[in-house]
């Protein structure tokens, strides 16, 4: 959100009246924009200290989308307007001068590098110092806002006066060695290459420089005499430089998007004529396109749009009438009329100013603020909808509440971990494989997604090292893994994992929180040969992320799948829920939104992603799920994240749980 | 000697207070143990410990009383043995007449730098020394070093009579670092209720012993010091953060809302943004405020017919809107991140509620807690990872009012009642509002929140 600093006295004398903060705060709440500091206090603390002062300001934020605000002459304007102590402008076009219609024509060669260009001039200005600081100021503010740092769109002022009375201006493109100009504020004429070499390091233009810098051609925009007044998105000439006496301005922007192009001049060229000896005028310059296509700049001419009556009504749950919704858009800088025709439409003049306004719903949002939000009538949604959790989230809840009430503390570590972290550290140097990798990190703590829980629960468990003895932690949340299938291309996995850290190992302490959250979700232990159909056990692992002989895999068999509710011979009784959806259930998480073409229900698509993910086993039935492991860390996993005391480790994954949730099935 | 036990001292103070005639015992310093007196200053602290466990069982009754004494230092040990700096002066000295007088540098040389200095000065001031030539003799046959009976005084009993000079002399004892005070402890001890000679043992817990043995009910037990801190629980505990994201829920149960499938981290820009009206030259899709991911980079395809839709009211406008009227690229919108926010679910979510076969059916509130993903240099108040709590309502015939109204019951479940609503901007919804709570405890608005309706066929609203 750009913020603007407005000379107090300034705003307030083109008001017509003075306000205490809190006033002047509450018409700018009202309106949509926010003080945010008013300096007044601070500069008579520093005048009392006999400290230099800048005269007091009124720093205020503006929505991002509001060009028109960005300088006093705007924000006054716009506020005036509000206040009903003017109508909204009328933005004319000044006939051209003794010297004809000016004419900017554009050579086809721009096309490589910065196709579109658009001219105004402004007659009989009179700038203050104050005022033409503004004038520097909302172009520094464009240039870094909508103009994306000069990249689409460069913006050049100029004393008229200075270039060629008559002739066409032209918009080139040429070869840098064959530009040759004195920039502005140099005295030494350079080309286009040595400009380059010169403001190499110029902390405020080095920045742009790479926009053109290696193209074979520079654009440049030149006088009938073959004065050089612009070399966008650069530096302007120093032939053409404006001055607080000039005048009249030649206002120039080039651009690589047309439709930003015309906002920057419109907003330039509007805010400022109201210095113009004839106020609101500008004088437009005739630009012609390679094809001989030609156009006025700026276009000033308001855009006619039309609201309907009964949809801002419906919106607002108000019912105004035309007339009054007329004057409320109006109070907002939309000229409105209700139409004499169709008795719900109203005729909106969009000003050129007003950019923001792109669809009908932006005018029932003005309307909106002109009533003041804080005086709509407040009711209450008459929808009737049923709560229900997102079933892994509850079935992870349930996990979390009996592993903390087993006595373990819950941790919340970064999702985000260094690619070492999540692999040699584990001495799982494949795992990057599955992982997303960030493309743009700022430090090398954020360089994938986890794949594991375990890298954040050792960092929480390093930090605590203080931490008496034994040290019990666990989390239940999300890793995420690549999945080529998905439009995405990744899906997370809900995880559970534990730590415990003690003077010795302690297999058979994680081992024991396994075997309980397993009861708790009604999983009974089971011989991984026999026929039970149901059930998990542990198997003896080389994980090598676990000590040797102190690991092992966790597996899971789940209940078969049943056509007909309460025909399982297994039906544990969580198990028994309806595997029917829900007509009216929500969609499917786009997580497992697979291409259009088909779509088969969001659990049939995390089962196919758990069944490629996890392989099944030889023996065993052919349902057999590898969901997890546990063992003793291996001492090189406790060196590398810094750890003295023996821990070990649990982490599981708990998707294949869902099936026998309590919500099973009805997904959302 | 190491200090007498507690049961000897306790022994020793109860026998005292038998033979007593008084009953008492008027000053702790003065009990004998073994003939011994226990007057040094390290013993109390041990009668003291001893004195406090009888009177917890109220068989004694205590009070203790501070006293000051001085002590001397080092150099008052040395001064009361060997005599005063300027005693010690004279003596070097022949008498007037009786032979050479000594310099200073032989006087220094003789009886030392610091006895010199000092002494020479206040003997001369006491008319004791004369000076002859550069050289210092005896004025006076004999003087009375009044400073040895002060010092030996101080030394025996602590303290000085006002003969001797009293407070005013030990002052200048103390200014001259010949003394130092020093606090002591004493203690007068009477019976208490339950005065008895023998030390009952006290129970400290009711024990399962005990209670098969019958022993509790003739046991007495030692007081309970109620103002101890109870022993600290060993049970396991849910993340505090993650409790507040549960009361979040709970809320919004208790409304009716259902919860978005919000497990995917990795979204593509084209859900993030594109769909979101967000146009692809803002700024919040720069490189230094979004991750975007290096493997796998590129999203698959969404439906063809929502992608061309969605770019076409970017590029040209549509559903009564103009547009940005700027480049669309496929690429870009393929682009795949780390979600910024948890709108890229609830604008899935709201595609697929609007796309269903049979149409638009019945109402719907959405709600999610989850990760979001900022890319933020990390600093005291900003991380690269927070939760974001957004809600969705969509129906028909919802408005502005209804927005407002139903914010005001779901803050005043968190206590908030007093807001009030700014208009703000928001690429995707229209209008936007800032929901401001008043802080009583800071006494000033605070944003609290962004709530906004989504310009989507239906109106609905969200924050």
């Amino acid at each position: 959100m750009p913020s603007v600093h407005i000379d107090k006295a300034d705003l307030f004398e083109r008001l017509g009246r003075q306000y205490t903060t809190e006033e002047f705060d509450e018409l700018c709440f009202e309106f949509g924009i926010e003080l945010d500091e008013d300096t007044t206090a601070d500069v008579e603390e520093a005048i009392k200290k006999g400290l230099p002062a800048e005269r007091p300001q009124l720093k205020i934020d503006i929505p991002a989308n509001r060009y028109d605000l960005l300088c006093i002459e705007g924000i006054s304007r716009a506020l005036r307007i509000f206040l009903e102590q003017r109508q909204p402008p009328v933005y004319k076009p000044l006939p051209p001068k003794e010297e004809g219609r000016r004419v900017l024509r554009i050579l086809p060669e721009t096309a490589q590098i910065r196709p579109y260009a658009a001219a105004a001039i402004l007659r009989n200005v009179h700038f203050t110092p104050r005022s033409y600081a503004s004038f520097i100021d909302l172009q520094d503010k464009l240039h870094a806002n909508l103009c994306r740092r000069r990249e689409f769109v460069a913006i050049g002022t100029h004393d008229y006066d200075t270039l060629a009375r008559s002739g066409d201006f032209t918009y080139e493109a040429r070869k840098p060695e064959d530009i040759n100009f004195v920039p502005l504020n140099q005295t030494k004429k350079m080309n286009g290459r040595e400009l380059m070499e010169f403001y190499e390091n110029d902390k405020h233009l080095g920045r742009y420089l790479h926009i053109v810098c290696d193209s074979p051609v520079y654009p440049v925009i030149y006088d009938s005499n073959g004065i050089v007044a612009s070399l966008p998105p650069i530096i302007n000439g120093d032939h053409s430089k404006i001055r607080l006496e000039t005048t009249n301005v030649f206002i120039e922007c080039t651009a690589t998007d047309e439709t930003k192009l015309a906002i920057v001049l419109d907003i330039i060229s509007s805010m400022f004529s109201e210095y113009a000896s004839d106020e609101f005028s500008i004088e437009q310059v005739e630009v012609i396109y390679p094809n001989g296509e030609k156009r006025l700049t700026p276009s000033l001419e308001p855009r006619l749009t039309t609201a309907r009556v009964s949809y801002i009504n419906a919106c607002t749950g108000l019912s105004l009438s035309p007339a009054e919704i007329s004057k409320l858009l109006t109070r907002m800088g939309l000229s409105t009329t209700p139409s004499p025709t169709a008795p719900d439409e109203l005729l909106v003049q969009v000003p050129v100013t007003r950019p923001d306004i792109l669809h009908e719903c932006d005018i029932m949002e003005d309307a909106a603020i002109g009533y003041g939000f804080n005086k709509l009538p407040r009711t209450f949604p008459s929808s009737n909808t049923v709560a229900q959790p997102f079933p892994i989230n509850k079935l992870s809840d349930i996990v979390r509440r009996e592993i903390a009430m087993a006595g373990w503390v819950e941790v919340l570590p970064l999702i985000l971990c260094s690619r070492d972290e999540n692999s040699t550290f584990l001495n799982q140097p494949g795992a990057l494989e599955e992982a997303v990798h960030l493309a743009n990190p700022k430090t090398l703590e954020y360089q994938v997604v986890r794949t594991s829980l375990l890298p954040g629960i050792l960092k929480t468990v390093r930090e605590n090292r203080a931490h008496s003895l034994p040290l019990k932690v666990f989390e239940s949340s999300d890793v995420a893994r690549r999945a080529p299938d998905l439009e995405r291309r990744a899906r997370n996995e809900r995880r559970v994992a534990a730590v415990y850290s003690d003077k010795r190992g302690a297999f058979e302490v994680v081992h024991g929180l396994l075997d309980r959250v397993m009861v708790a979700l009604g999983i009974p232990l089971i011989d991984k040969d026999s026929k039970t159909p149901y059930g998990y056990w542990i198997a003896e692992s080389n994980n090598p992320t676990y000590f040797p002989g102190r690991a092992a895999d966790i597996f899971y068999r789940p209940p078969p799948k049943s056509t007909t509710s309460g025909e399982s011979d297994v039906a544990p009784s969580a198990a028994t829920s309806k595997t029917t959806t829900d007509s009216a259930s929500l969609p499917p998480p786009p997580s497992s939104t697979p291409a259009p073409a088909s779509k088969p229900s969001a659990l049939d698509t995390v089962k196919d992603a758990l069944a490629s993910a996890l392989p099944t086993l030889a023996s065993g039935t052919s349902r057999d799920l590898k969901i997890g492991h546990l063992g003793i860390l291996h001492p090189s996993v406790l060196e590398a994240f810094e750890i003295k005391t023996p821990c070990s480790a649990l982490e599981f994954n708990l998707e294949p749980f869902l099936e026998i949730a309590p919500d099973h099935g009805r997904r959302a | 000697m190491a200090p007498p036990s507690t049961e000897t001292l306790q022994s020793l103070i109860l026998n005292t207070l038998a033979s007593s005639p008084s009953s008492s015992i008027p000053d702790s310093r003065a009990l004998q143990l073994d003939g011994c007196t226990l007057d040094a200053p390290e013993d109390q602290p041990a009668v003291q410990a001893a004195l406090a466990s009888l009177q917890s069982r109220e068989m004694i009754a205590y009070k203790h009383h501070e006293t000051i004494t001085h002590v001397l230092t080092e150099e008052g040990s040395l001064l009361r043995s060997s005599g005063s700096h300027e005693a010690r002066v004279w003596g070097a000295l022949p008498l007037e007449g009786e032979g050479e007088g000594l310099s200073v540098a032989e006087l220094k040389s003789k009886l030392g730098e610091e006895t010199t200095k000092i002494g020479q000065g206040r003997a001369f001031k006491n008319k004791w020394i004369a000076k002859k030539g550069d050289k210092f003799v005896k004025a006076v046959p004999q003087i009375t070093d009044s400073i040895i009976p002060v010092l030996s005084t101080v030394a025996s009993t602590g303290t000085l009579p006002k003969e001797l000079g009293g407070d005013k002399e030990l002052a200048d004892l103390r200014k001259r670092k010949l003394a130092v005070q020093k606090k002591t402890l004493h203690f007068s001890v009477e019976k208490g209720p339950e005065f008895a000679t023998e030390v009952k043992q006290l129970e400290t817990d009711l024990t399962a012993d005990m209670l098969a043995s019958g022993a509790w009910k003739t046991a007495q037990f030692k007081k309970y010091n109620f103002a101890a801190a109870g022993a600290p629980p060993n049970g396991g505990a849910l993340h505090p953060l993650l409790k507040v994201r549960e009361e979040f829920r709970n809320i919004f149960f208790e409304m009716g809302f259902r919860e978005m499938p919000t497990n995917q981290f990795v979204e593509s820009s084209f859900w993030c943004f594109d769909s979101l009206f967000v146009p692809q030259q803002h700024v919040a899709r720069e490189m230094q405020d979004t991750f975007y991911i290096k493997e796998p980079s590129t999203a698959g395809d969404p439906d063809p017919a929502y992608f061309a839709r969605v770019k076409e009211v970017h590029e040209k406008g549509g559903f009564g809107s103009i547009g940005y009227r700027a480049p669309f690229s496929d690429a870009e919108a393929k682009k795949l991140l780390l979600r910024t926010h948890t709108t890229a679910i609830s604008s899935a979510c709201l595609y697929e509620l609007a796309s269903r076969a049979g149409g638009w059916d019945k109402p719907a509130k959405l709600f999610s807690i989850d990760r979001v993903f900022r890319n933020e240099a990390v600093d005291m108040t900003h991380l690269a990872e927070f939760h974001q709590v957004e809600g969705v309502v969509a129906d028909r015939n919802l408005t502005l009012g209804d927005l407002i109204g139903f914010m005001e019951v779901f803050f005043a479940k968190m206590g908030m009642t007093k807001l009030r609503f700014k208009p703000a901007y928001n690429p995707y919804t229209e209008p936007s509002l800032e929901i401001f709570a008043y802080h009583n405890g800071l006494g000033k608005w605070v944003e609290i929140g962004n709530v906004r309706p989504l310009p989507f066929p239906l109106f609905d609203i969200a924050w």
